[in-house]
């Protein structure tokens, strides 16, 4: 077997399952550093109940406001093209559906290739225009931390390794593959330590806001 | 008080940190959304306002402490550490620069709620002792003698005597047993006795029981605005005590933004238990009475009015659609501001910032979001109902040279009732 194929079955075998375990331990080590702590009983005379209000802002704080969307236009459409961008190569990529089905025994249709081609070309390029508006942008600049740009790197390459996969221009093909794979999974082992929890967290963030807010009859 | 020092400021801010507070902070994605949300970085142009920045030092001891990688990074000592200079140079961003208006904690696209953490921060800082010092005296007085201002009830006495000589109507006090009890602000007592004289009028008017009590007539709490919980508390329950006397079903909180947070959503949880009563703004009053017919008013106004939503009756209370349903009842040519209800623009005073004297030109360079706002509709008078932006916004027109007036709605109301002998 060539060192080629060799790596290649590593990153999809044991590599894979350590990434999962880190993965899944550290996700469910942040859920309970958060869950554990708890909120104090609320005693005030509520306006409405926390749970609808709560299900509601998970959603709907997904779209800006009319005057944020005005003044943060860019932060806010470059932000919903990768984020779509990634989640459509994600989920609706031909071989990525193969891999859910084999790991989940679950089915959905996916996109055309090119399609899904298009899509990643726009997302990279979103990607690196997110990083220049960070390095330039005077507030991004100043609240920006290394995990930002730790984060904002395995993200890019996750995409870009995908792509030069795609067209076959990383030889041989299993290491293109591979690198592929190896990135997807380091993202997995950071999601829980770096604020990829996001992809987690924000819908819970979304909840107790929400929850706050229509407790106190106002739709957040 | 024993000595205030970082340790008890780290065990404040420990203390402080719930679920929320852990959800809110690991999903920061560091976008800088916020920041288009405050008026104190909107009109500096300074990034160090940024909403998510200012809750650094509570983060670093969330990290620090309340996370697995956190602690692996305190121990292989990586962990930034908050210190005593940190919290001081944090001091002005923390107090100074925040309102506590909520706008970010309803732009964050993450759900972060920012004004929920810039609260619980303060009570952090206060017990570090990096407190601006204008907010310190007022706690202070709001201790020694009921008001922040250091108002006496001697003070509001001759104001009592002056609205019944000029409606010789009688104003309760320490009546039992009536529908409300009435709290008033000092700044109210202060800068707008008209207040007392326009509620005076709208009670008898509607048929309303109602008393004052000397015990305790002041509704705001420099507690919660300093970041106290023992000082709020005490604050708190001097209502409770005062209406738990006058055996009162409800309390009514004046014309003032944060009186009514403190006391209709804070207070309970800061003494630990529920109300034996039930507590409303004077706005939601009105548009009850006016909902059930007891306000006959005549007449209307005829200039171009517009509205501040104080942030803490709207978006930070859902009093919304109650304050346009009374300036229905009396202005017909009412224009709503542009960005309104529960995403109005802070006035620049809130959240103590009108307490603490250094940060007056702040608190100026966040009021050019309002004017910028009112000028967009260049109504001919404003329309409000707290004291402390109704004062922010009459300063703030005068520095620019803007000629709009600033009325109080409850005045405004008032001034339409129709009269006694015309109703039959």
């Amino acid at each position: 077997m060539s060192g080629s194929m060799a790596f290649l079955l590593w990153i999809k075998g044991p590599m894979f399952n350590i990434a999962l375990a880190i993965f899944a331990i550290g996700l469910f080590a942040r859920f309970a550093e958060i869950f554990l702590l708890g909120r104090k009983p609320n005693y005030a005379e509520p306006r409405a109940g926390e749970w609808l209000p709560g299900f509601k802002t998970m959603f709907t704080r997904s779209i800006a406001d009319p005057g944020t969307f005005q003044r943060a236009s860019f932060n806010v459409v470059v932000g919903w093209v990768w984020h779509l961008g990634f989640l459509i190569a994600l989920l609706l990529f031909v071989p990525h559906v193969e891999l859910m089905k084999g790991l989940f025994g679950i089915v959905w249709p996916a996109l055309p290739n090119p399609v899904v081609d298009l899509i990643t070309a726009i997302t990279l390029i979103a990607l690196v225009a997110t990083l220049v508006h960070r390095l330039t942008h005077p507030v991004k600049q100043r609240i920006s931390t290394f995990d930002d740009y730790l984060v904002w790197t395995v993200v890019f390459l996750v995409v870009l390794t995908g792509y030069l996969a795609y067209h076959r221009l990383v030889n041989p093909y299993p290491i293109a593959l591979g690198m592929h794979i190896l990135m997807a999974e380091i993202f997995l082992i950071i999601l829980p330590f770096t604020k990829l929890t996001h992809i987690f967290t924000a819908f819970i963030a979304r909840w107790y806001n929400g929850a706050a807010f229509g407790r106190k009859g106002v739709a957040s | 008080m024993s000595e205030l020092t970082l340790e008890r400021g780290l065990a404040a801010f420990r203390a402080e940190i719930d679920a929320p507070i852990a959800a809110f902070f690991s999903s920061c994605v560091h976008c800088g959304i916020c920041a288009q949300s405050c008026p104190f970085y909107l009109e500096t142009g300074d990034p160090k306002y940024t909403p998510i920045l200012k809750l650094e030092p509570l983060r670093l001891v969330w990290e620090g402490e309340f996370t697995l990688w956190g602690r692996i990074k305190r121990t292989l000592g990586l962990q930034q550490k908050v210190t005593d200079e940190m919290l001081a140079e944090w001091e002005e961003l923390l107090y100074d620069s925040c309102s506590m208006c909520g706008r970010c904690s309803l732009v964050c696209p993450v759900g972060n709620d920012l004004a929920y953490m810039i609260r619980k921060s303060r009570e952090g800082m206060v017990q570090a002792g990096h407190a601006p010092e204008g907010l310190i005296a007022a706690s202070v007085r709001a201790i020694q003698t009921g008001s922040p201002m250091g108002l006496q009830w001697k003070t509001l006495a001759v104001q009592i005597k002056h609205v019944e000589d000029s409606t010789s109507l009688t104003v309760p006090v320490d009546k039992t047993g009536v529908d409300y009890l009435v709290l008033l602000s000092s700044m109210e007592i202060i800068n707008f006795p008209e207040y007392l004289e326009a509620i005076t009028k709208i009670f008898d008017h509607a048929g309303v029981t109602w008393t004052l009590s000397t015990q305790c007539f002041e509704a705001t709490n420099a507690g919660i605005q300093i970041g106290n919980k023992d000082i709020a508390a005490q604050l708190v329950e001097r209502v409770v005590a005062a209406a738990e006397k006058l055996k009162v079903p409800n309390v009514i909180s004046p014309e003032c933004g944060h009186a009514y947070t403190a006391i209709r959503w804070e207070g309970p949880n800061l003494i630990g238990r529920p109300y034996p009563f039930r507590v409303f703004h004077i706005i939601e009053v009105l548009d009850t009475l006016r909902a059930s017919g007891r306000l006959q008013t005549e007449g209307m106004e005829s200039d171009r009015l517009s509205l501040h939503d104080p942030c803490n009756l709207a978006r930070k209370s859902g009093v919304i659609q109650q304050q346009r349903n009374l300036m229905a009842l009396v202005a017909d040519n009412f224009v709503d501001l542009k960005e309104h209800g529960k995403f109005q623009w802070c006035c620049g005073a809130g959240g103590g910032v009108s307490s603490n004297e250094r940060a007056e030109p702040l608190k100026l360079a966040a009021f050019k979001r309002k004017k910028a706002q009112i000028e967009e509709v260049a109504p001919e008078r404003m329309v409000t109902m707290c004291a402390t932006c109704r004062t922010q916004l009459e300063e703030g027109m005068e520095e620019f040279n803007m000629n709009i007036p600033v009325v109080g709605l409850t005045e405004m109301i008032a001034d339409h009732l129709v009269e006694k002998e015309a109703r039959s």
